[in-house]
C-alpha cells in the first residue's frame, strides 16, 4: 500500500549518492579549490586507465585544456563538492595542475575592460 | 584563498604550469529578471549549470522514522565564459534564484569583481534581498533595469529612489537579450570597480 509520502523519480534523489564516489569525504585534501579554479591534466604524468575509477578518468579527459571546476561539475553533472574532492585526489597525485582564481586588482580589471570592449 | 599574486609557494608552482587564470563576476536579480538570458547573450559557450548540494539541512532532523524528510537540497547556478585573452578567462555566474541559499552567494562572491543586479521594473522589490547582500558585504555592484516587452518604464533616477541606491552607483536601462546591452553592463561594472579602487588609493 502506497502512501502520499512515497518518492518517485527525482524526488527520491540519485540512485547512487554522489558522495559515494568520494568514499563519503566532503572535503578536499591539501588544496583549496574555488569554483573558478582552473585545472589542467599533467602532460608529464598519466593515469593508468585500469587503475582508476571512471570518474577520475572522465575528469582527466575534460581538463586536457585549462578548465574551471564549475565546468567540470556541469559537464559531469556532479555537484561542485564532489568534483572538488575528486580533483583534490588527482592534484595530490600530481595528475592535475591547478591555478587559483585571480584577485581582481586594477591590472586584471583593465584587462577585463579591454577584453569586453573588443567583443 | 591563496592568491597567485601573493607568490606563495603553491601559487607560484601552479602559475608556472597553468598559463591561464580566471576571474568572475555575478549576475543577480529576482526570478525572471533575465540572469541566464544575460549570460547567454555574452557567453562564448551555451550557459552551463553547476550544482551544489546542501546536506546541512538534515542536521537536527534526527528522527530515524522520518524517512519522508528530504535531507538534500540542490542549489543550481547557471554560468558562462568569456575568453578575455590568451591568459585570462572571465566567468559570469547567475546567482541562485532562491534567496535562502546565502551560503552559496558567499562562495560566489568570494573574489568576484562585483555584481550586476538586474531589476525587473514590474517587481522592483524582488531586488531587495540581493541589494541587501551586496551592501552588507561591501561587494561593488551596478544596476541594470530591464526594459524589454515595452514594460512600463521608470527612469534610472526613479529606480534609484525606489531602491534607495547611492548616487555614485551606475543604473542603466538595459535589454539583456541584446549582446551590446549586456556588454554595456559588463563595461559599466568594471569601470565602476576601477573608479572605486582609484578613490580608495
Amino acid at each position: 500500500m502506497e502512501d502520499d509520502n512515497t518518492w518517485f523519480d527525482e524526488e527520491a534523489g540519485p540512485l547512487v549518492r554522489p558522495y559515494a564516489m568520494t568514499g563519503g569525504r566532503t572535503r578536499t585534501g591539501q588544496t583549496e579549490l574555488d569554483m573558478i579554479t582552473l585545472v589542467v591534466a599533467s602532460r608529464r604524468r598519466h593515469a593508468r586507465p585500469g587503475a582508476m575509477e571512471p570518474e577520475y578518468l572522465n575528469i582527466l579527459s575534460l581538463c586536457q585544456n585549462p578548465t574551471s571546476v564549475a565546468e567540470i561539475s556541469a559537464n559531469l553533472n556532479l555537484p561542485l563538492g564532489v568534483v572538488k574532492v575528486l580533483l583534490g585526489d588527482l592534484i595530490d597525485q600530481e595528475l592535475v595542475h591547478f591555478r587559483t582564481a585571480l584577485t581582481p586588482d586594477n591590472e586584471v580589471l583593465q584587462a577585463v575592460l579591454n577584453g569586453i570592449r573588443r567583443l | 584563498m591563496v592568491s597567485v599574486g601573493s607568490d606563495t609557494g603553491a601559487g607560484r608552482s601552479a602559475r608556472d604550469l597553468v598559463a591561464v587564470a580566471a576571474v568572475k563576476l555575478l549576475i543577480a536579480g529576482g526570478f525572471g529578471a533575465g540572469k541566464t538570458t544575460m549570460v547567454a547573450s555574452v557567453s562564448e559557450i551555451t550557459p552551463l549549470r553547476t550544482e551544489e548540494q546542501l546536506t546541512q539541512l538534515s542536521v537536527g532532523v534526527d528522527d530515524l522514522t522520518g524517512v519522508e524528510k528530504k535531507t538534500t537540497t540542490t542549489v543550481a547556478m547557471d554560468f558562462g565564459r568569456i575568453t578575455i585573452g590568451p591568459d585570462l578567462i572571465l566567468y559570469l555566474f547567475g546567482t541562485p534564484g532562491q534567496d535562502r541559499f546565502w551560503f552559496m552567494w558567499d562562495e560566489l562572491a568570494q573574489g568576484a569583481i562585483g555584481a550586476i543586479l538586474l531589476a525587473d521594473p514590474r517587481r522592483l522589490d524582488s531586488c531587495f534581498p540581493a541589494l541587501d547582500f551586496f551592501e552588507r558585504r561591501g561587494i561593488p555592484f551596478i544596476v541594470g533595469v530591464n526594459c524589454f516587452d515595452g514594460a512600463p518604464l521608470y527612469t534610472p533616477e526613479e529606480v534609484r529612489q525606489a531602491l534607495d541606491i547611492e548616487a555614485h552607483i551606475p543604473i542603466l536601462l538595459s535589454d539583456v537579450r541584446q549582446r551590446e546591452s549586456s556588454k554595456a553592463l559588463l563595461i559599466a561594472l568594471t569601470e565602476h570597480v576601477l573608479a572605486l579602487n582609484e578613490q580608495r588609493a
